[in-house]
């Protein structure tokens, strides 16, 4: 059991949860500000209101009356200021009430009232996965990515939310609030980040058995080094340059991954499953579950039912000498 | 009197916790080879008894594996040749006249190791379980499969109700020429 002395000292670990890459109180872009401003008002004047409440009973026990000989008997003066006093904290709570409603409609009214940003970003829930197309006006320069958003810093950028299944939600807590993805429907979202970093975000509205592995990434770059990582993007997949990856690719492309993957610039073309054509460059692989290194992606392609269990990626059944060829060819399409 | 009725009650709610098994993960040993599901009577070699209409059983009475075959045979596809099920430059799959057999083995051969005149073998492109799904699914098209297993959803347009909602039919031997086909062409 836990005595009152280790709870107080669980406290502090509690509250450590509230920073971090995914704090909804640590705030890195306006609109989380407007968000996390708008929670430490509302917990400030209610904890206020508590206390008041709670010393005002108090009051009321230490102040107890004695007991009267004929408790019909009406007090005209008491009766009066005790209905002063409860006609007073009914107004001020009336007033406590709009005031509150009224500091939440600002906070909104400044969260939605553009959706005007250069940068446009197409973003498809998948069970349990995400989708990410970079909008341009030229097709050629727009291309699709997965799991990873990177974005310039001070500058906002229009999500276009869809879905292709059933209903997730796109939560990025440290740069905006939740916002639902509905199969059938756009929903629209800006999200900015003021500071250079790495945010985490992960689907907010349970969505099937993988919806806990379902995260995504959100690196927010200065505006030259956004333009080095978007024309790389852009490009088409380099023919691998030695012959281990060079005979990984042609179990990539011999093999059950090509029904569902594509890889600009090979013949892999599905367009089910995640875009891999740069699939090097990312921080983590099966959206956000593990980080993108050489075991990690091994033991993912052996066994995604092992780590992901009902992940629509199958078991493929490769043999013990082309799991190698194929990290190797995976890790170098950066 | 009461109280056996009221245990009887109590044994019966606890058979509804009995789940169907989910069966995300094949044996993840290296087994890709020859599938014993690719010999059929009209196929040459020798059938291992009982085993192909078994592995077919487990697949068709399992509501998971239908609808994961009825989102593969999207993902893969299949609808390119034969639209839903109504078929279009691949033969129907919701009628009962079948070139190569309609019994599950065949269907999961027909994919596995592709036929004639244009549909194309998927073998080493589509895992075995996969490819057994969608064959199971291909069933359900026809009606073959119990209406409580299979798929209940549909994502998309569709030229006829959910396979759930329709009648089972008894399977005829050799087929029946679809109203379509009887026309004077």
């Amino acid at each position: 059991m836990l005595d009152r002395r280790s709870v107080l000292l669980l406290l502090p670990l509690i509250l450590a949860g509230c920073a971090g890459w995914q704090s909804v109180l640590d705030p890195e872009g306006p609109r989380a500000d407007l968000l996390a401003n708008l929670f430490w008002v509302f917990t400030a004047i209610v904890a206020a209101v508590w206390l008041m409440t709670m010393a005002v009973l108090v009051l009321a026990l230490l102040r107890r009356r004695a007991a009267r000989a004929d408790p019909l008997v009406l007090e005209p003066e008491a009766e009066r200021s005790m209905a002063r006093a409860v006609g007073a904290a009914a107004a001020l709570t009336a007033a406590i009430v709009v005031a509150l409603t009224l500091v939440s409609y600002g906070a909104q009214r400044a969260l939605f009232d553009s959706h005007e940003a250069e940068l446009t970003l197409l973003v498809k829930g998948h069970q349990w996965w995400w989708e990410v197309t970079y909008e341009d006006a030229q097709p050629s320069r727009s291309f699709t990515t997965a799991n990873e958003i990177h974005v310039p810093v001070g500058e906002p950028v229009l999500l276009k939310l869809r879905s292709s299944d059933v209903i997730h939600s796109f939560w990025v807590p440290s740069l905006a609030g939740k916002m639902d993805l509905i199969p059938g429907r756009e929903n629209l979202l800006i999200i900015e980040a003021t500071r250079e970093g790495v945010y985490r975000g992960q689907c907010a509205e349970f969505c099937g058995w993988q919806h806990a592995h379902m995260a995504m990434t959100v690196v927010a770059h200065s505006a030259e080094d956004f333009e080095r990582w978007r024309e790389s993007q852009i490009s088409a997949a380099k023919p691998p340059d030695n012959p281990v990856r060079k005979r990984g690719m042609e179990i990539f492309l011999t093999r059950p991954c090509v029904m569902c993957h594509q890889i600009r610039g090979t013949p892999a073309a599905g367009r089910v499953a995640p875009d891999l054509t740069h699939f090097g460059s990312r921080l983590h692989l099966a959206a956000g579950t593990l980080a993108n290194n050489r075991g990690n992606l091994a033991a993912w392609i052996i066994d995604p039912q092992g780590i992901k269990p009902g992940a629509h990626m199958p078991l493929v059944k490769l043999g013990a000498e082309e799991i190698e060829p194929l990290v190797s060819y995976l890790e170098g399409l950066r | 009197m009461k109280h056996l009725l009221s245990i009887a009650a109590a044994l019966a709610v606890l058979a509804a916790c009995e789940r169907e098994d989910r069966e995300f993960r094949p044996s993840p040993v290296a087994t890709e080879g020859e599938a014993s599901i690719t010999l059929s009577s009209i196929s040459p070699g020798v059938v291992g008894l009982g085993t192909p209409r078994d592995i077919g059983k487990a697949y068709e009475e399992n509501a998971y594996h239908l609808s994961e075959g009825k989102r593969l045979f999207n993902w893969f596809n299949c609808k390119g040749c034969h639209a839903n099920g109504g078929g279009g430059s691949g033969p129907a799959l919701m009628d009962d006249s079948w070139i190569y057999g309609g019994e599950f083995q065949n269907i999961a051969q027909t994919i596995r190791e592709g036929r004639p005149n244009g549909m194309p073998s998927f073998r080493g492109k589509i895992p075995d379980e996969q490819i057994m799904q969608i064959a199971a699914y291909v069933r359900s098209m026809e009606r073959q499969v119990h209406q409580d297993a299979a798929p209940s959803r549909d994502d998309d347009l569709m030229p006829r109700p959910s396979e759930h909602r329709l009648p089972t039919s008894p399977p005829v031997a050799g087929g029946t020429v679809p109203p379509s086909g009887q026309a004077p062409q």
